[in-house]
């Protein structure tokens, strides 16, 4: 039995009267990837999205149940959202880099979070962006704005600035779903890495790209999960109708 | 030793975000607090001539003659009332029609040169201040209008023309943003349909956009209500209700500002003139509301 | 009459009252300045006015309507943004904030005529700050407030979500992501605001009149205490400011030269708010550059 990193028991997420997502209990294991597909409207983004608590940033958002980590439920209001975000690292669709340099991308949250000396702060920047395969790319133009990367580039500078903080989970909300093939393939290539330090939550309505990276994968439809499974399982050998008619591309 | 510093870490960010809605509450506490005062100190004194020095509603509103040294003095505001009312209707009716078509202007018809001149030109003068407005009001309009009509050219004729200069900023720019945020299916239907430039403006465009070309004209004459120099400077200063738009009038902010330096505080006349400036507070109030009601109907 | 026909008058009316206005606005330029620019010399910028010879300046106006905007700034910007930043970023949608809304928009629409009133009767008389330029400079903050409270929601409002969250995300607090990630992209239209603010604050005169006042004690230039009465940069003795100035020479001069005086003080006032409105464009186009750099 794997160590679980992150559990929910009886999520759900209102939209003022609208229930987006419906008393889902989830079991995350610790460094595999798990990935969340559904046809979109789902709720998979707003699930993930309340894994860190970002949904509470939209007005009339409810969230109610419960989120554990460890033996804290981070669904709490007296939950320091600050601290637990720093814990929970997030990658967007589309990416989202500061409009700073590349080696301010990465050394902002670090030195916010108490890392003032420059020679440890050049080295999170060379681990981060090693991490995220993009050092060798960036390594003679960290001083140069992070917006002149290309969208692939932007992309994994966004997870290396996510993995400077040093989260033991990431949140990635479909991120190659915006980038060309070969960029693509390169985020595919870097989830596989990450894997081995980090616990990696990902929401996708690519099922290739599902059946690739993840360990294991969560079907859902209308808020609800309909199953939860070994990715391999899911895919070849779906125990509920919905999700074979869904896989085989009946619907969705 | 990890436990501590993610205490000490936990205490510095809150106290930092505690700072944060310290500082932006104490601005927006302080903001409501001098809009309450300001509202609160005008109504007070502007009541007080009718409360402490006992003169009835009827002199001041109804009353034709403004004598306050007179014997017995009298304070009769209509003039200015009437000043006011007539200066900034009349500079709306000039400008509204100008505004309109210099947005139809940059909008419909020739976007790129109207973008190119039209804008810059009317931001130009919005940013001139209301004296050089006075200014050269006194120095063209006045004379220009003495040679042409009788009187000293001085008067509502010459303070409702600079006033409709002032205002034109305000509406062309606000009927520039109604007209452009019309949605294009709107007149394309309308091309479709044969329908020639003019019919679609006349038939579609300007009835779909009359709330919020309204908006722009209320919002014009409402800074006409309340603008003082410049009109002060070309309006001739006399205290009476005149015959012609080229005989000298008043207003209400003309009659503040020529005579609250002159006046002790706390006098009768002191208080009647600040019970101008109540009617000056209410009247804002009064188009604001106005504002509102049409930027709803605009919204439907 | 056929629709065609109809058509073209009605372009052609539209054409010619565009053109009326550019007319307008040229006439109102090249008339000030060519009346004005003719009596502009260093001499003319810098000696004190004078009240019945010919000759005067308007040295002190300039010097006092520079200082008088570089206070209200110095008040109405913190306070601008910190209103602002709430509006636009802690105040929960609902009554209250509708109503904050609501006489947010009455004070803009205020005649600054009445607010230099209640700046006459608090900041005057109450506080006891008397006909002085920090009496003006609270009197213009009471006046500008709400455009600043304006211009900084808009520009926060230009803030991506995406990069507020991916602030938030890493872990940093509200404050910070506002004060690191938020403003910095808002300044462009923060600043290019502000500075058209400053434009409007510089030209206003209304409500100082009874507040920085329509007088000016003689200064000494070469005393630079705060503190000293004479002193030009000593916050509480009263200044008369350039569109005061103008105000006054023209409804009460009695100098045989006013009316030069008074061109030649609204060139200066007009050649300022030029250069307002280009310095804003200008800032704009240079920040908005700088944060959108692809180098």
């Amino acid at each position: 039995m794997q160590n679980i990193e992150l559990s929910t028991k009886d999520l759900s997420v209102f939209y003022g009267e609208k229930q987006a997502v419906k008393g889902i209990s989830l079991d995350f294991a610790s460094r595999q990837v798990t990935a969340l597909i559904g046809p979109s409207g789902c709720g998979k983004s707003t699930f993930l999205r309340s894994l860190n608590r970002m949904n509470d940033l939209i007005g009339g958002a409810r969230i109610t149940g419960e989120i554990w980590i460890g033996n804290e439920n981070i669904n709490d209001p007296k939950t320091d959202v600050v601290l637990l975000r720093q814990k929970i690292g997030m990658v967007w669709q589309r990416p989202n880099p500061f409009h700073k340099s590349i080696y301010e991308n990465i050394a902002f949250g670090p030195r916010y979070h108490g890392i003032r000396d420059k020679k440890k702060l050049d080295q999170i920047v060379e681990e981060s962006l090693t991490k995220a395969a993009l050092w060798e790319e960036t390594k003679d133009r960290l001083n140069r704005s992070a917006l002149s990367l290309s969208g692939g580039q932007q992309q994994r500078l966004c997870i290396a600035r996510s993995i400077a903080v040093s989260p033991s989970i990431i949140l990635m909300d479909e991120p190659a779903s915006a980038l060309d093939p070969i960029s693509s393939a390169k985020i595919e290539e870097l989830i596989a890495e990450l894997k081995r330090d980090y616990s990696i939550i990902i929401v996708t309505h690519n099922m290739h790209q599902a059946a690739r990276v993840s360990e294991k994968t969560a079907f859902f439809l209308m808020g609800e999960v309909v199953e939860y499974d070994d990715t391999s399982n899911i895919f070849t050998n779906p125990s509920d109708k919905r999700t074979d008619d869904y896989i085989s591309g009946r619907f969705g | 030793m990890a436990q501590s510093r993610e205490k000490r870490k936990l205490k510095q960010h809150i106290i930092e975000e505690w700072t944060g809605k310290v500082f932006t509450s104490l601005c927006i506490v302080l903001l409501v607090v001098t809009i309450f005062s300001l509202v609160y100190f005008v109504a007070t004194k502007g009541f007080s001539s009718f409360i402490k020095n006992g003169i009835s509603l009827g002199e001041i509103f109804g009353g034709t003659k403004w004598k306050p040294e007179g014997e017995p003095p009298l304070f009769g505001a209509l003039p200015f009332i009437i000043g006011s009312f007539s200066t900034s209707i009349l500079a709306a009716i000039i400008a509204a029609p100008l505004s309109i078509c210099a947005a139809l202007f940059m909008v419909e018809i020739m976007p790129k040169i109207g973008r190119k001149y039209l804008q810059p030109a009317i931001e130009l003068l919005a940013g001139i201040p209301s004296v050089v407005y006075g200014f050269v009001g006194l120095s063209v309009i006045v004379p220009f209008y003495r040679d042409i009509f009788p009187g000293q050219g001085l008067g509502i004729a010459a303070g409702a023309s600079v006033l409709s200069i002032m205002i034109l900023p305000t509406m062309t720019s606000i009927a520039t943003d109604a007209l452009a945020a019309l949605p294009p299916g709107l007149k394309e239907g309308s091309y479709a349909l044969g329908a020639t430039r003019w019919q679609t403006l006349a038939r579609t465009v300007i009835p779909t956009t009359l709330p919020a070309l309204m908006t722009g004209v209320v919002l014009g004459m409402a800074r006409a209500f309340g603008e003082a120099l410049a009109v002060q400077m070309v309006i001739g200063n006399a205290p009476h209700i005149p015959k012609s738009l080229f005989e000298s009038a008043s207003t209400l902010t003309s009659a503040i500002t020529l005579s609250m330096g002159n006046t002790v505080m706390g006098s009768v006349q002191n208080n009647v003139l600040w019970t101008l400036a109540l009617i000056l507070m209410l009247m804002t109030f009064v188009f604001v509301f106005i504002v509102r009601f049409l930027e709803r109907r605009a919204n439907r | 009459m056929s629709a065609k026909t109809a058509d073209k008058i009605a372009t052609a009316v539209i054409i010619f009252f565009a053109g009326i206005i550019v007319l307008i606005m040229a006439g109102l330029l090249g008339f000030i300045l060519v009346r004005g620019i003719g009596h502009i010399s260093f001499d003319f910028l810098t000696s004190p006015p004078e009240t019945i010879k010919k000759g005067g300046g308007i040295g002190p106006q300039l010097f006092n309507s520079l200082f008088l905007l570089v206070l209200t700034m110095l008040i109405t910007v913190p306070l601008g943004l910190g209103a602002g930043i709430y509006m636009s970023e802690y105040a929960k949608p609902g009554k209250v904030t509708d109503f904050i809304r609501l006489i947010v928009e009455v004070l803009s629409s205020f005649p600054s005529i009445v607010v230099g009133l209640f700046g006459l009767l608090v900041f005057v008389n109450v506080f006891g700050f008397g006909f002085s330029l920090f009496s003006g400079a609270l009197a213009l903050t009471v006046f500008n407030l709400p455009l600043m409270v304006r211009i900084t929601e808009q520009g926060m409002q230009s803030v991506p979500q995406a990069q507020k969250e991916a602030s938030l995300a890493l872990g940093l607090s509200k404050w910070k992501t506002i004060k690191s990630i938020m403003l910095p992209i808002a300044l462009p239209i923060i600043l290019t605001g502000t500075i058209l603010a400053a434009g409007r604050v510089f030209g206003e005169a209304a409500a100082l009149l009874f507040t920085a006042g329509m007088s000016s004690p003689r200064l000494d230039f070469s005393d630079w205490n705060p503190l000293s009465p004479m002193s030009p940069l000593n916050p509480f003795r009263p200044a008369e400011t350039l569109a005061v100035h103008i105000w006054k020479i023209n409804s009460e001069g009695l100098a045989p030269d006013a009316p030069e005086i008074a061109a030649g003080a609204s060139a200066v006032l007009i050649l300022m708010v030029l250069l307002f409105n280009l310095l804003a464009r200008w800032i704009g186009r240079l920040l908005h550059k700088k944060f959108t750099a692809t180098k």
